[in-house]
This record gives C-alpha cells, sequence and structure tokens, in this order.
C-alpha cells in the first residue's frame, strides 16, 4: 500500500508542478538557513570537554581593585586571570590530582633546517601537569620534570603538525630547535590540540587557534617573556624591572585544576581562601572574598562564548522557519481542497478516511524529504558563505552527520506537522458533495 | 466598498486569510528589527575613524638577537622605510589603530589621589605620527624630534603627549585642555602638545574608542609595528617593497602582519559586517517567500471562486468590482496581519533590548515597514486579482 501511495503522490505532485516546487523550495529555504544558524550555534555552545567537565575547574582570586569590581557588566565576578604571584601560590598546593598554571607569549623559531626563515609561533609557558591535565597524549617522549618548571630548563614540547613542518614528521626527540636565539631540546611531540571553543583561554577569543609549543613556567621567568594574551593592571605601582612585573597586581595568567570529587573541591576551595585570608593580613586583597572554582560549562558560559549575535541569528532563523511552514500549509491546505472531487471519489469507491488520511500524509511527507534533502544543500551553501564572511570561525561551520540527520528529520517532521490539519480537512469532506457535481 | 461581505466569507473560511496574516505578521516583526540592527551596523562600520584608512598600511617586525637597541634599529628602520617611492610618511608604533590589540590606559587631569581617571588606548610613535595617520591636527604643535623618549624602562616618564579631542573633552570639560598636564596613576604629569579633531583607537566595539592618546616614545622591545603611509592608490605596491627594506636594514628579524590597513580594519568589523550582510539575506528571503505564499493563496481563492465571479459577472458587476473585491479583501487580511506584526515588532525589540542591549527600534521604521508590506500584499495579489477581472460571465451559465 505504502508504494501504492507514494505513486499517488508522485502523479499528485506531477500534476501541479509549480505548487509542488514551491513547497518543496519553501521547505528546503527554511530548513537549510535554520540549520546553517544551529550548526554554527551548536558549535559554538559546544563543551570540547564533556567527559571532564566536572572535574575541570578555571580558578578565579578576587584580587581586583577595593574601589571597583573587574568588570562593570558582570560584577559579580573575579578577574578572568591570575596575577603570577598568586598562580604560583596555588601551584604550591597538593590538593588537585592535577593542576597548571599558563599564559601565551608569542615565540621567534629559528629552525636549522637552512630552507626555512625564522618565523613567529604562538607557544604556551605552562606547567608539566598541562598534558595529563587536558588529555593531550604524546606521539614522542613524555613532558618535562617538576624541576624543569623550577629552573626553566631550555626544554621544549610541540605539536605533531609543528613536528612535520620543522622535522618531517619523525621522533625528533633530543632535536634542537631555537627559540628566542636560544637553543632548546625537543623533548615531546604532542597529538595537535584544538579544542572549539579554545576552553582554557578564551580571552582573545573563544575560537583562535592553540598554540603548537609549550615550554616549562621557568623559561618565561628566565626569557622574561610577557604574555601575547591579555594583560590587565589596576594598582599603580613602578614597574621598571620584568622582577617588579613578576611581583605586581597585574593578572594575565590562566590556571585549571582538576578536582576529582566534591570533597577536593571543598579541600581547594578551603585553601584557596585560606591563602587569600592570609594576604589580606599583609594588605593585599582589599576586596571581599571571591574566589571561584568553575567547571568547564559553567566557565564557558561565564565567558560568554556564544556571541549574542549567534543568538539572535538563530531566533530570526526560526521565524524564518516559522513563516516557511505556514506558507507550505498555506498551499497544502489550498492544494488538498482543490482536489475534493477526486478524494470524494476514493471515499465514494470505499476508501476509509483513516486510508485518504494516510494517503495525503504519506505525500506530506515526501515533500518533506525532498525539501530537506534540497535544505542540507542550502546549509551546507550557506555554512560555506557563513565561512567567507567570518574568516576566523572555519572550526564552527562544518556540517556533520548528526547535524545532516537533524536537518532532514526535521524537515519531514515539521512538514508532516504543517501538513496535518489540510490532510485532516480532506478526509474530513462529505464525499456526496463533490460527486454531485461531477 | 465591501467590507461587509469579505469579512463575512473570510469568516466562513478563515483558514487561508489567518496563514497569510500570521505571516505577514511575523515577517513584519522579524524585517523591522532586522532593518533596525543592519542600520546600526553599517552606522558603526562607517562612522569617521580620523585616519586616511584607506592609504596607510602596516607591519610587525620582531628582531632577533639579545643585544638589540631599540632606539637605533628603529631610526634606521624608518630611514629605509622612507625611502620606499610613494611612502608620505612613516611611524613605528607599539600597536596599529583599529586591530583589537593595544594598549589601555588611564589619566587624570589632576593629580590628587582622588582625581576621576578616564580611560583611552596609548599610541607609542615617533615624529612623523600625526602625518603617518593622517589625522587632523587641530591644536597645538605635532611632536619634535627633542620629545621623543626611549624608554629603558617600560615605566620612565613621558613628558609629552597628544591627545583627541573626545578625550580631551572628557578630562577638561572647559575646553582648555592644551598646555595643560596630564597624570598617570603614579601622578606623574605629561603636557598636552596637541589635540587630533579625531582618531579611533584599538576595539571597536569599546565606547571610549575615541580616547586616544599618541605618546612621543619608543619602548624597549624587539618587536614593533611600522605604519607606512603613502600616496594615495599606492598601498599595494609599497606593500610589495617593504620586506626588501627592512630586510636590507638587518635580516636576523621576522615580518609578519603586513597589510593594508584597511584589511586590519575589515578584520575588526567582520563580525558587525556579517551579521549585517545573514541579517539582510534572511530578510530578503523572507519578504520573498511571504509575497510568494501570498500569490499561491490568493491564487487559489480566484481558481475556488471561479463560478461564483462568474455569477457576480453574469448578474452586472464590471470588471472594476471583482479586481477591487481580491484587492480589497488582501489589504484587509494584510492590515490583519500589520496589527499583529506591529505588536510582535515591538515586543521583539523589547525582548533585544533587554536581553542584548539593543537601542529602542527607530520611530521611523516601522511605519515605513508596513507600508512597504502593504505595497507587497498589493503586489502580489494584482496578478491573481486580474485573473479573476478577466473571468468571462458566460463560466457561470456553463456547469448548470
Amino acid at each position: 500500500m505504502f508504494a501504492y501511495y507514494l505513486r499517488l503522490a508522485a502523479i499528485s505532485m506531477r500534476k501541479t508542478p509549480g505548487a509542488t516546487a514551491l513547497m518543496v523550495s519553501t521547505i528546503a529555504l527554511g530548513i537549510g538557513i535554520y540549520m546553517a544558524s544551529l550548526t554554527v550555534f551548536y558549535q559554538m555552545a559546544a563543551n570540547p570537554v564533556e567527559h571532564k567537565n566536572d572535574v575541570l575547574h578555571a580558578v578565579q582570586i578576587d584580587s581586583w581593585d577595593p574601589a571597583e569590581p573587574y568588570t562593570d557588566r558582570q560584577p559579580e565576578q573575579a578577574p578572568w586571570e591570575l596575577t603570577y604571584r598568586d598562580a604560583m601560590a596555588l601551584m604550591t598546593s597538593d590538593i588537585p590530582v592535577r593542576h597548571a598554571a599558563m599564559y601565551k607569549t608569542e615565540l621567534v623559531l629559528q629552525p636549522g633546517r637552512r630552507e626555512l626563515k625564522p618565523f613567529a609561533e604562538m607557544g604556551r609557558i605552562t606547567g608539566r601537569d598541562f598534558f595529563a591535565l587536558f588529555d593531550i597524549s604524546f606521539v614522542y617522549g613524555a613532558p618535562w620534570t617538576e624541576e624543569a618548571d623550577e629552573t626553566g630548563a631550555r626544554q621544549i614540547v610541540i605539536s605533531r603538525q609543528l613536528n612535520g613542518e620543522l622535522f618531517g614528521g619523525g621522533d625528533s626527540i633530543g632535536e634542537t630547535l631555537v627559540v628566542h636565539d636560544r637553543p632548546f631540546t625537543v623533548i615531546g611531540v604532542v597529538e595537535d590540540f584544538q579544542p572549539t571553543p579554545k576552553f582554557y583561554d578564551v580571552n582573545n577569543g573563544a575560537f583562535d587557534e592553540s598554540e603548537r609549543l609549550f615550554l616549562p613556567v621557568g623559561v618565561g621567568r628566565e626569557l622574561e617573556l610577557f604574555s601575547s594574551g591579555n594583560t590587565n593592571c589596576w594598582k599603580d605601582e613602578k614597574i621598571e624591572t620584568y622582577e617588579q612585573f613578576l611581583n605586581s597586581e597585574c593578572v594575565w595568567w590562566q590556571y585549571w585544576a582538576e578536582l576529582e570529587n566534591p570533597g577536593q573541591k571543598a579541600d581547594f576551595q578551603a585553601f584557596v581562601d585560606g591563602y587569600v585570608t592570609s594576604q589580606k593580613a599583609l594588605g593585599r586583597f582589599g576586596r571581599p572574598l571571591n574566589n571561584r572554582l568553575t567547571p568547564v560549562d559553567g566557565w564557558l558560559e561565564a565567558r560568554r562564548v556564544v556571541r549574542d549575535d549567534q543568538k539572535v541569528l538563530v531566533a530570526v532563523a526560526t521565524l524564518f522557519l516559522g513563516v516557511c511552514l505556514f506558507n507550505t500549509l498555506g498551499l497544502m491546505l489550498a492544494k488538498f481542497l482543490g482536489r475534493a472531487p477526486q478524494v470524494g471519489i476514493r471515499r465514494a469507491l470505499g476508501a476509509s478516511r483513516k486510508a485518504v488520511f494516510r494517503q495525503q500524509l504519506i505525500e506530506v511527507g515526501v515533500i518533506g524529504f525532498a525539501g530537506g534533502v534540497i535544505g542540507l544543500g542550502l546549509a551546507w551553501l550557506s555554512l560555506r558563505g557563513i565561512r567567507r564572511l567570518f574568516p576566523g570561525f572555519e572550526q564552527l561551520t562544518h556540517l556533520d552527520w548528526t547535524l545532516a540527520g537533524v536537518a532532514v528529520a526535521s524537515a519531514i517532521l515539521t512538514t508532516l506537522v504543517a501538513g496535518l490539519y489540510p490532510a485532516w480537512r480532506v478526509c474530513r469532506m462529505p464525499p456526496a458533495a463533490y460527486l454531485r457535481i461531477q | 466598498m465591501e467590507f461587509g461581505p469579505i469579512w463575512r466569507a473570510a469568516r466562513r473560511n478563515k483558514t487561508g486569510p489567518v496563514l497569510i496574516a500570521v505571516q505577514i505578521a511575523l515577517t513584519l516583526a522579524v524585517v523591522v528589527n532586522a532593518v533596525f540592527i543592519i542600520q546600526q551596523r553599517i552606522e558603526k562600520i562607517t562612522r569617521d575613524n580620523g585616519m586616511d584608512v584607506d592609504n596607510i598600511l602596516s607591519v610587525n617586525s620582531a628582531v632577533i638577537g639579545q643585544d638589540f637597541k631599540a632606539e637605533l634599529g628603529v631610526r634606521e628602520d624608518l630611514r629605509a622605510l622612507r625611502t620606499i617611492p610613494g611612502v608620505i610618511a612613516v611611524s613605528a608604533s607599539q600597536h596599529v589603530p583599529l586591530s583589537g590589540s593595544g594598549w589601555g590606559t588611564e589619566f587624570a587631569a589632576s593629580p590628587e589621589s582622588g582625581a576621576p581617571r578616564v580611560n583611552g588606548v596609548q599610541y607609542m610613535m615617533t615624529t612623523d605620527a600625526i602625518q603617518t595617520l593622517g589625522v587632523e591636527l587641530v591644536a597645538g604643535r605635532e611632536f619634535a624630534e627633542e620629545d621623543m623618549v626611549y624608554a629603558e624602562n617600560f615605566s620612565d616618564p613621558q613628558p609629552s603627549l597628544i591627545i583627541t579631542q573626545a578625550y580631551a573633552d572628557e578630562l577638561f570639560p572647559d575646553g582648555d585642555a592644551l598646555g595643560q598636564p596630564l597624570y598617570d596613576g603614579l601622578g606623574r604629569p605629561s603636557t598636552i602638545i596637541g589635540i587630533v579633531r579625531r582618531m579611533h583607537g584599538a576595539w571597536v566595539g569599546w565606547d571610549k574608542l575615541s580616547h586616544v592618546a599618541l605618546l612621543p616614545r619608543v619602548m624597549p622591545s624587539n618587536s614593533t609595528h611600522y605604519l607606512i603611509r603613502t600616496e594615495p592608490g599606492l598601498v599595494n605596491q609599497t606593500l610589495a617593497q617593504v620586506e626588501a627594506a627592512l630586510f636590507g636594514v638587518n635580516d636576523q628579524r621576522v615580518l609578519q602582519e603586513l597589510r593594508p590597513m584597511t584589511e586590519t580594519k575589515d578584520r575588526s568589523y567582520q563580525g558587525d559586517r556579517g551579521m549585517a550582510v545573514l541579517l539582510g539575506v534572511v530578510t530578503l528571503l523572507m519578504v520573498s517567500v511571504t509575497g510568494v505564499g501570498i500569490i499561491g493563496l490568493a491564487s487559489f481563492a480566484v481558481r475556488q471562486r471561479f463560478k461564483q465571479i462568474g455569477t457576480r459577472r453574469a448578474v452586472g458587476a464590471r470588471r472594476r468590482d471583482i479586481l477591487r473585491y481580491f484587492l480589497l479583501e488582501n489589504w484587509m487580511i494584510t492590515t490583519a496581519g500589520v496589527v499583529l506584526g506591529t505588536l510582535a515588532a515591538l515586543g521583539i525589540n523589547y525582548w533585544l533590548m533587554t536581553a542584548y542591549d539593543l537601542e529602542r527600534l527607530d520611530p521611523l521604521l516601522l511605519p515605513v515597514g508596513i507600508l512597504v508590506i502593504w505595497a507587497l500584499g498589493l503586489l502580489a495579489v494584482a496578478g491573481p486579482a486580474r485573473r479573476a477581472a478577466g473571468i468571462s460571465p458566460a463560466i457561470a451559465t456553463r456547469t448548470i
């Protein structure tokens, strides 16, 4: 029977090619635009470390100006970053399973190979736990030692991609890489790490490229490297030397801790609060106690990673889809009612209301399916357009299979919903009225 | 006018008219708000930034070497860049204006510790800063060589600076900024030696974008930007020669971000431009879909009333009457949609205002939107209505 109804649907659609094309293309447009905006939205709102969401915590300490909050827009918040002193103080705790303080800095690399010119590359100064903390596995080698973080040993870990560019992708452990005019030894190659959003440091855009090389905390101190991210200062203090900068109230470090269970979290919160309270005695921390341990999802929300514009676009796209569906509903109603005499004959010949209803819905489903498939193509095209409009958005505009499935399914579903009423209307019509005028 | 019969007919067969009215309401509500947002973004992108953006290019240079002397290095680089044909002026600068990266600062008009501080952004540049940026000096003078501070430490004092009019007005509401000292966080004075009519700073989304201070200063760093202003139209030609000029001075360096300032500006406004384009596309599609929907349903209505129209024509209605009937019917439906849509438009605007800090709707947009929707409705129904008017009275007799 299903095949028969499909054939009937095909015949009916061919009879009114204009109306059919109109319905299919309206659905396709609605679904295409809707899916494109949703794709970007979902990838913006994604949590790239879902599996560690509850254990990874961004740590904030309110070290800001006693006279005003860090940001007027979110006055309840503490600064997003830490001072060097505070980051180092937190690193002395042994409560977290793993933890790392970090910042990004631009480095000049001088590859040994003649054919490569020196180039600038964004690097991350961080602690040895960084890799285990974020589940970044080693292709070759291992992280540096805790001691290296202290002494600033000239050791470096690079990403698989950078290893390919610099050393042809082989085992490069023990190779020398000149950074800022000083020789460093490659001690590890890690898998490429490009979370979207870049949750661990969203200061300069949540969808920036991640760093491809990593150096021990001590190297930053040793080479006097500033942050290439954000550095914010509130206090009027004389900063002439790097040493004074390190001891200043400027915030520029990110700090992440892995806390396994609520007990550990409570312990660490107590540790941080205790530290701040003890420092208050020394005249620091003039603000009320506001130290925050935030899991990844809460962090992404607090940092407002999903842009307001994107939310507005999804709302507009949803309303557009609504208009498209109302439109299709109207056209279907017109078409089905126009077919009343034919339905009258079928009913008179013994077709039940249910059978008529089913037949109409199958035709509706076929229209929805066609609209969904074409809509998918339109979504793909729209995403390419969005990529051209927003060159930094490459990672946000990939149409994946799940979303493709959702697109087609929602096209069929919404069209069916829109088609329910017309189908119901047509199967309720008394057949006799339409037999008379034949 | 046949308001009565139309109304009664619509009540007997309400689904079609209701669908159209809802579509029109949604379309009006979305279009009015979308156009409002687009308008604001365009205003933001095209506002005057005070600089000769079209004829400036910039490059970042990071010199390799632990014993680099910024004063010497920068002087040599500037000399080399000046020799490129078509170059009007060059200046070193710690950051590029409009780039999204910059050095925020605070100044006060008084050395007292409680004095109000005003936020702004500072550019540490060299003597030809004014010429290079193409900004207009409205009071005071440009930098002279003896103003230059080649800092050995980050916070060496800064005796003089130039600020924008907007920044000056904020700091000195009485308008007597020129020659006055500004105080930094440590209470050290810098004298305002010049005032610039207008210049935009680093972050295009910041409300203090026009608060800019230009400092005659070079920082002790291996890394600096160079801004290069060329004769009109020569940016790309000059761009091609910058690398050679700088490598000619010293090839132990990394050059990056060599680009026209128009590109820097485009990147910073990318989000605003993209939003405007996307909203524009969806708006156009929405209007088209609604228009086509009206045509579709009107055509159906005409087909359904074939006999009725024929009968009316047979009993004396003129073509004009039929045409008017359909136009009027459509106008009534559209108007119902417009009323609903106006409420929805205000509702959406209210939501945008509370959730996303958008401003109140431009009061002119709504009436314009209503007129456009009315016109759209009449235009869409014109075809079907003409066809209806063309129905022959003989139809009425045929099927009896």
